[in-house]
């Protein structure tokens, strides 16, 4: 083989022409959606993004490095916030205020991570666990944080207002672009992470701690790392958070949403920056959409509803929906270890072969 | 001096003296290997020099330096690579990112770097281009092209011990360790390897450490030979000599009696 190869093919984001047509493609459907949108919807898919940008970062401390993490609700109310207090009590522009909020989600990160090397499995998982309550109970204890009462959201003004530069945010579809681009910077950015040196050196980790460090690997510096950058990743998602609900209080970060978070990510697919878009997308659309009126569906409801006001307590109809997430969940685990982004590797091979 | 050195190393589990008072020295760009019967402590003097194992007692000693005491990675830093004899290799990562990831060490790009890889001229993809390029060039030696976009664990497990000893080179070690690279290979392959253990002695400058058990291999590339047994020196010299004395004929004896 003395065929001279450009071995940019390999890293490029878009390995082929076909994968960077179908991305242009996507992406510009995702920027002309709204027209067909309802304002409801378009809180929906803001969701799904900022949700979307959780568990790709998530996934590469759960699926690239092999960590489980259990407490990122945490990270997420840290951005949430950090945000809303860096523009609110020290006047900071919204742009500055969610990067630094980032880093504070990730410096924390850092600090969880390094319990974390000495830890395995269900250890770290009650580690991190307890993480995220103790963020919850911090936040809902201290008066600069709101409390119990919780915070309002600020203006959103994308200006500098010190330079008299306003920008403000004030409809959903205002809303919906920044947060798309901040989607598509953060997915950029993972993919683009997972692809170079310290990516290869995360998943090294998890397939093998000793040879890892037998080429040099320093477990201790990058198993803090992939903490910390899951955590930077919840931050900005967080930041974007506080302004889609406007309104929040500590137990919006409570520890159904940290397991919520690890269920996208392993639903999609552990390792997969696609498999996270795909599961967060899914599991959004199922707990904030689908089951949340989960009365209303036709004959289950009804059904459910029935049996919900004989055997439960008023309240009772909800937990059906965290039923049905588990249902899901099994489901995957049971049929398709490899999570939505498995199944689509077994179409796509179909479809290769199809029809013989 | 020799160039590189373990002096009076040793190591109990327990009260099984693993590894007893063990010294030698390997001279730059030697193949030397150590043989012994299954269990007599060669694959555990590959841990204390890497430093999986911190010895009791004794000094691991390259250039002049002590390597005793430093991690694992802080080793691999100073030139020591090494395959392992049951492959610990990256599984769910293809040949290509296994080769790469031994050139972590020689790598710079941090997350950041890595982040922004926008653009073929970006600092990190001119340094990921480059390091392609060099470990394209061990692919080309192993022969390993035809699986190169394969993921590790799917591969036959002769295929596996290369991937680990192209894994070692791609440090660009000074000393590399090899832990019976030939176990599981049949005979085309082994001969395939001793060819290209000489090779990367003599081509990529690299000195050798070999731990094996087929007899054909040790004689046919050690420049020296060190015999143990039960944690302890029999002999060391030439491959003959050694392969004579009574001491290690009775150790292996011994070993085929039981078996
Ligand atoms: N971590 C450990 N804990 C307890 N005992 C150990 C440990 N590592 C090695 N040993 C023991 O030390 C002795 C030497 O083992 P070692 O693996 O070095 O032998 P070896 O010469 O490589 O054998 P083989 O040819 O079978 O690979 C064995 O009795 C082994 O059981
Ligand atoms: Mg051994």
């Amino acid at each position: 083989m003395d065929m001279k190869r450009d071995y940019y093919e390999d890293i490029e984001l878009f390995k082929s022409g076909t994968i960077l047509f179908w991305s242009i493609l996507f992406v510009a459907a995702l920027f002309v959606a709204p027209l067909f949108l309802s304002n409801y919807h378009l809180y929906l898919f803001n969701l799904v993004m900022v949700h979307v940008i959780v568990a790709v970062g998530l996934n590469i401390l759960v699926g690239s490095t092999g960590q489980i993490a259990l407490g990122h609700a945490g990270f997420f109310a840290i951005g949430a916030y950090g945000t809303v207090l860096l523009m609110t009590k020290l006047g900071l522009p919204f742009f500055p205020a969610i990067v630094i909020a980032a880093f504070i989600s990730a410096f924390f990160g850092f600090i969880l991570g390094l319990p974390a090397l000495r830890l395995e499995g269900p250890y770290l998982a009650i580690a991190t666990l307890a993480f995220g309550l103790a963020i919850m109970h911090i936040i809902g204890h201290t008066e600069l944080f709101g409390g119990r009462q919780g915070l309002t959201a600020p203006v959103l003004n994308i200006g500098i207002s010190q330079w008299g530069l306003n920008w403000v945010i004030k409809t959903e579809l205002g809303k919906y672009y920044l947060i798309l681009i901040f989607t598509i910077i953060m997915v950029l950015l993972a993919i683009n992470i997972l692809k170079t040196r310290a990516g290869r050196a995360f998943v090294a980790i998890r397939d093998s701690d000793i040879a890892a460090e037998v080429i040099g690997i320093n477990l201790t510096m990058y198993k803090t790392l992939a903490f910390a950058v899951s955590s930077f990743f919840a931050g900005i998602a967080g930041g974007l958070f506080a302004f889609v609900l406007g309104f929040f209080d500590p137990f919006t970060f409570n520890l159904i949403l940290s397991i919520i978070f690890l269920v996208m990510v392993v639903v999609g697919g552990l390792g997969s920056v696609m498999g996270s878009i795909a599961g967060a997308t899914l599991i959004t659309y199922l707990m904030y959409d689908l089951l949340k009126n989960v009365d209303e569906v036709p004959i289950v409801g009804n059904l459910l509803v029935a049996f919900s006001g004989k055997f439960l307590t008023t309240t009772g109809i909800d937990n059906f929906n965290l039923v049905a997430l588990g249902l899901v969940m099994i489901g995957i685990i049971i049929f398709e270890p490899l999570g939505m982004f498995g199944a689509w590797i077994r179409i796509k091979k179909y479809w290769k072969t199809w029809p013989f | 001096m020799a160039y590189f050195s373990v002096e009076n190393l040793s190591i109990s589990f327990g009260g099984l003296k693993a590894v007893n008072d063990i010294s030698f020295g390997v001279e730059q760009n030697e193949i030397f290997s150590i043989i012994g019967p299954n269990g007599s402590g060669k694959t555990t003097i590959f841990n204390l020099i890497s430093g999986i194992y911190r010895p009791d007692a004794g000094a691991v000693i390259l250039d002049g330096k002590n390597l005793v005491g430093k991690t694992p990675d802080r080793i691999a830093k100073t030139g020591i690579a090494r395959t392992f004899q049951n492959i610990e290799l990256f599984a769910n990562a293809t040949v290509m990112d296994n080769l790469m990831l031994g050139r972590h060490i020689n790598m710079k790009t941090g997350i950041f770097g890595g982040a922004f890889m926008f653009g073929k001229r970006s600092p990190a993809a001119r340094e990921e281009i480059h390091h392609r390029e060099k470990v394209e060039q061990i692919i080309d030696f192993l022969e390993l092209q035809s699986v190169r976009d394969q993921f590790v664990g799917s591969l036959a497990y002769g295929k596996r011990k290369l991937v680990e000893v192209g894994r070692a080179l791609a440090l660009e070690p000074k000393i590399m360790l090899l832990d019976e690279p030939s176990a599981g290979m049949n005979t085309e392959e082994k001969d395939d390897l001793t060819i290209w253990i000489k090779d990367i002695r003599e081509d990529y400058k690299v000195t050798i450490l070999l731990i094996e058990h087929d007899m054909n291999m040790i004689m046919g590339i050690s420049d020296r030979v060190f015999a143990m047994n039960q944690g302890q020196k029999i002999t060391m010299g030439a491959p003959q000599e050694v392969q004579r004395h009574p001491e290690v004929i009775k150790a292996y004896l011994g070993e085929e009696a039981i078996n």
